[in-house]
């Protein structure tokens, strides 16, 4: 006869025990991951409510009116453009250049460390004290005045060294066999670097861009003392009605004004201005984005 | 006459911060020979390839001293390292797959090296991965990426494009760990083809390897080149020294 055989899939108290160990931390996870996002969720939701009446392309495209409470928010949107815009444009090119060189070429000796460690204490500074830095070096010192120039050039100065840092954590991420092979048929430093080290870490490269851009157009102090203004009406849908050595508005400081030193604000002004920064915020990462995926798909990777 | 020897090593020591890798090891190798290099883990044989192309160079704590020549021109002081690697192929124990399509991976070293002729280059493409018995399965894939081969067919593919430059030296460092028995065996055959144009240097855990490629053998251990000697030698009851015998019976290790 055959005697029953013993089932070997069955649970046994560890088995039962590890499952449940599997259950619990799932579980964990999986509320963490919610508490990040329903905040995020509700506020934005709250945020677009609040403002909806407010939003409108003509909100866009006017200046502000009658001392700030009514009209639209079009040179403090413009502005925010031009800041971010400059500041990137000096920021990108040199922290990822600078990155490079500390990456893949610099020995390590001790100058290189302390350039490592002034990165990194730098990337730690507050933005007041960078405010004070350009105020006291960009606008009186090489006396470019309060205007776009200095405020995008402290702009710069703080979003540097984070773009630094992280460029250098993209670079190392490219596997250190790809530049032996490289180096193994006689390929010379500069030449693995552009075929082989950049192609692979530029998804990385630009999502620490990316991310300094949300934290420069969001910053209010280092732009206060060097060039943004509390109010300033400029030519209406003029994409160059700032010049460089201009003043301007910006989105957070008009945010910050509205909300706290402007009495009588209709309510749905400052929430409209916030919807607008987190927008403009999303639609320079989403560019950024699109430049990712078409850079991957070029690079079959 | 003895003609002058491919390459000449003299009294090379290699330390990694303290710890010594190689010890005064001197050795000449001929023209178009193949010389096997055997010897347990952290013997130096991966050290002593590294130093020959200089790619220890940018090991941060590596310490060379010593004088390797080939051509009889040392290369510790040649100010142009890039044309010396070209001269060598260079083979590392796990494949690895540049992130390139397989046709990019075998032309880049030419193409760093300054060919842009279209024409050239595919016939480069073509002979490097027949003679490191890839072009078959791959010949009608070229434009897909390296990487996705399996790991014994990019393991052909760096062998392809370590003879992609026209090496004169052509260095494997236990190419074959990764590559099934078959494949071995015709590449062991390419090798017995390649060595009538170029010199070799096969760093081989396989006994077996050694003995049927090799026209000398050398026995690192500790860093140390305690012998180097015909192949035959090496492998019979009685190499000179003890320590030899003892490796190549399996008596330790």
């Amino acid at each position: 006869m055959n005697a029953p055989t013993p089932n070997i899939f069955a649970a046994t108290p560890l088995a039962r025990k590890k499952q449940r160990r599997e259950q619990l931390a799932r579980a964990v996870f999986f509320t963490m991951a919610l508490l990040l996002v329903v905040p995020l969720v509700l506020i934005v939701t709250y945020l677009v409510v609040q403002a909806w009446p407010v939003l409108s392309w003509e909100f866009l495209t006017t200046n502000p009116k009658r001392g700030m409470r009514a009209g639209g928010i079009w040179s403090a949107l413009l502005g925010t453009f031009y800041l971010v815009g400059f500041s990137l444009l000096v920021a990108a090119p040199i922290g990822i250049l600078a990155a490079v060189y500390l990456n893949e070429y610099a020995k390590d000796n001790w100058f290189t460390r302390i350039v490592n460690l002034a990165v990194i204490n730098l990337a730690a500074v507050p933005s007041i004290v960078h405010a004070l830095f350009g105020l006291g070096a960009f606008v009186i010192f090489f006396g470019l005045g309060k205007s776009i120039l200095a405020a995008s050039l402290t702009l710069a100065i703080m979003t540097m060294p984070v773009i630094i840092a992280s460029t250098k954590e993209a670079l190392a991420a490219v596997p250190q066999s790809f530049r032996e092979a490289c180096w193994n048929v006689g390929a010379t430093r500069w030449q693995t670097i552009r075929h082989v080290v950049l192609p692979n870490s530029i998804s990385g490269i630009l999502t620490g861009v990316i991310l300094q851009v949300s934290r420069a157009a969001g910053e209010t102090a280092p732009i206060m003392f060097t060039g943004a203004v509390f109010f300033k009406a400029i030519e209406e849908g003029n994409l160059f009605a700032y010049g460089l050595r201009d003043q301007c508005m910006a989105l957070s400081m008009h945010l910050f004004t509205i909300s706290t030193q402007v009495p009588d604000v209709p309510h749905g002004l400052p929430f409209a201005t916030a919807v607008v920064l987190l927008g403009t915020v999303l639609f320079i990462n989403a560019l950024a984005i699109i430049l990712r995926v078409w850079l991957r798909s070029r690079k079959k990777w | 006459m003895i003609p002058a020897p491919h390459i000449e090593i003299e009294g090379l020591t290699v330390h990694y911060g303290a710890k010594p890798a190689l010890r005064g090891v001197s050795f000449t190798v001929q023209r178009n020979e193949i010389l096997a290099i055997i010897g347990p883990a952290q013997s130096g044989k991966t050290t002593l390839l590294r130093c020959l192309n200089r790619t220890l160079d940018h090991e941060r704590h590596a310490r060379v001293t010593g004088v390797i020549k080939v051509d009889n021109e040392d290369i510790r002081r040649t100010n142009n390292v890039y044309d010396l690697r070209r001269r060598i192929g260079m083979v590392a124990p796990l494949p690895v797959g540049l992130p390139l399509t397989i046709y990019d991976n075998v032309a880049f070293a030419p193409r760093m090296a300054g060919i842009t002729d279209r024409a050239e280059l595919e016939q480069r493409v073509e002979r490097c991965l027949r003679q490191a018995a890839l072009w078959d399965e791959v010949k009608d894939r070229l434009h897909t990426l390296g990487t996705k081969l399996s790991g014994g067919q990019q393991q052909r593919l760096t062998i392809a494009r370590a003879l992609s430059h026209d090496p004169e030296i052509l260095c494997l460092d236990e190419f074959s760990i990764a590559i099934d028995p078959v494949t071995t065996m015709r590449i062991e055959d390419v090798l017995k083809e390649l060595r009538a144009r170029m010199t070799i240097l096969l760093v081989t855990n396989l006994v077996q390897q050694a003995r049927r490629l090799a026209d000398r053998t050398a026995f690192l251990f500790n860093g140390e080149l305690v012998e180097l000697d015909a192949t035959e030698k090496i492998f019979s009851e009685t190499p000179r020294d003890r320590r030899t015998y003892d490796y190549t019976h399996g008596v330790f290790g």
